[in-house]
């Protein structure tokens, strides 16, 4: 369970994915996933949009991508626990 | 004939739309769909014969332990087995392997001895004998690959001396989906006096495996891989070898007698028959009956059927994959020499992306390390997406997978 209320209303799952990248993947639950996305892109640094379909964003050196399918990777996070900070920020 | 759309009927799961498009599954090398003859078994079970195992007298247990005897019955003959003797039900190909080691292993190692180990090891075959290096200091040596992704056969034959007592291998490796040579490498490996333990995870689903044909000491597969549930596996051993070991887990069901001793203050324990030895406590009944639903399934279809489809998908999907200029094909691209898995990584995005680019599309890949980082550091990546085939998979799927990879190309 995430303890940060906006993690809670917000976020199903958030994974470390396998692979030398150290990437974390955020699963948005499905029925906020558009509050969520809408949140985040207000926030933080819009990059490059993909046929709306993808969102490359930056916040606090951080890149984020973001998929209007209700999921996100965090690029190079250091851990879990920054992930986590990052998207309370977000998604506050 | 073997017709890919008639299969597709028996799998209510492929109705599903993902994102908004229909649902097409790639990641069969992590685990299959299962098709509602496999539900059905199992709900049936649940509903009609529902009771524990062995050692009761009612009537209700007596038809439990039917089927669940039954199911060792139609393992052994699905992999070519003497006897359900030679069939122990675990939870899947980890549990088969860590068996092994544990119970063989740890009672036949030396600090002397070596085991070998394959560089496409999926980690379930690397760990265990990693672990148990420890605890009883022998040496775990590995065997190299080729480039291409395929064994080494003169690098084993080099490593394969008088100190090797078990070689372990797989027989595909569920990264690349080489084949390798089981049968030339077991007779190496007896050659030599050690015995050969086949994991059998992405094999035995795809393919005709005969134990006695490969003639290897023991092997491994998982029933959530070949269309039955999680929960339920397999290891095979040759009854001598299976005779000579230790229980790996105690408890209920695998002993014969547990009698106390009143002057020592002890028990004095017998082992059960062959396999219960190997099965303590309550087993995963319902999930024995899922697999033997399986099992009639696919040789309902026909193994050499299942293994041809695949080829055919293998063969067109490499052939199409050409077409998408920014992705890299790892392993061999002879579709001969392999099952139907395909790692693939597209230039400027990693594995991850394309993943969940592709499931935007409503396509179901995995991405990593797949549980066999050495592979990865052999091909120098950081990770792969990996597309694996199976009987419901069709050529207008990987048409779409094909579409999609482009449209992902265009974007960057």
């Amino acid at each position: 369970m995430n303890a940060n209320p906006s993690l809670e209303e917000y976020i199903a799952r958030i994974e470390e994915a396998c692979g030398e990248e150290k990437d974390i993947i955020v699963h948005f639950k499905y029925e906020k996933k558009n509050e969520a996305i809408g949140k985040i892109l207000k926030k933080a640094k819009v990059e490059r949009t993909v046929a709306g379909i993808i969102f490359d964003i930056t916040y606090k050196n951080l890149a984020i991508r973001l998929y209007n399918t209700g999921k996100a990777i965090i690029k190079k996070a250091h851990n879990k626990t920054q992930a986590q900070q990052i998207l309370a920020e977000l998604l506050l | 004939m073997f017709n890919p759309y008639k299969v597709r009927e028996d799998f209510p799961i492929l109705k599903r739309k993902m994102n908004n498009h229909p649902l097409i599954y790639f990641d069969n090398a992590a685990t299959s769909q299962k098709p509602r003859q496999v539900i059905e078994a199992m709900k049936d079970f649940y509903e009609k014969y529902n009771a524990n195992v062995h050692r009761a007298v009612h009537t209700l247990s007596l038809e439990a332990t039917e089927l669940y005897e039954e199911a060792h019955e139609e393992t052994a003959k699905f992999i070519g087995a003497e006897s359900i003797e030679e069939i122990v039900f675990v939870r899947g190909t980890t549990e088969a392997i860590n068996l092994v080691a544990y119970s063989w292993g740890l009672n036949n190692l030396k600090p002397e001895d070596e085991v070998l180990v394959t560089l496409m090891e999926h980690h379930s075959n690397i760990v265990p004998w990693e672990i148990l290096s420890k605890i009883k200091g022998f040496k775990v040596k590995y065997v190299d690959i080729n480039p291409d992704g395929t064994l080494n056969y003169e690098s084993l034959k080099e490593m394969l001396t008088s100190k090797v007592k078990l070689v372990c291998i797989t027989q595909v490796s569920n990264v690349t989906g080489v084949i390798n040579d089981v049968k030339t490498v077991v007779e190496l490996a007896h050659e030599k006096g050690a015995l050969v333990l086949v994991d059998g995870a992405q094999s035995v689903p795809h393919m005709p495996v005969n134990v006695q044909d490969l003639n290897c000491d023991f092997l491994a597969f998982s029933g959530h891989k070949m269309l039955g549930p999680t929960g339920i596996g397999v290891l095979y051993g040759k009854k001598e070898i299976l005779e000579k070991m230790e229980p790996f887990h105690g408890g209920g069901e695998m002993i014969r007698e547990v009698s106390f001793n009143p002057e020592t203050r002890r028990c004095t324990i017998s082992w059960n028959t062959l396999p219960w030895r190997f099965e303590a406590g309550t087993p995963d009944i319902c999930g024995a009956v899922g697999l033997t639903a399986a099992i009639r399934y696919l040789k309902a279809l026909g193994m050499e059927n299942v293994k041809a489809h695949e080829c055919s998908l293998t063969e067109y999907a490499l052939k199409r994959l050409k077409e998408c200029s920014k992705v890299t094909v790892y392993g061999p691209k002879d579709a001969g020499l392999k099952c139907g898995i395909i790692p693939f990584n597209v230039e400027g995005f990693n594995s991850h992306d394309i993943a969940l680019l592709l499931d935007s599309y409503g396509i179901m890949i995995r991405s990593g390390f797949h549980c066999a980082q050495p592979l990865h550091q052999k091909f120098n990546i950081s990770s792969s997406a990996r597309a694996s085939f199976y009987i419901y998979n069709t050529r207008e799927e990987i048409d779409r997978f094909i579409e999609a990879l482009k449209e992902i190309e265009e974007s960057l």
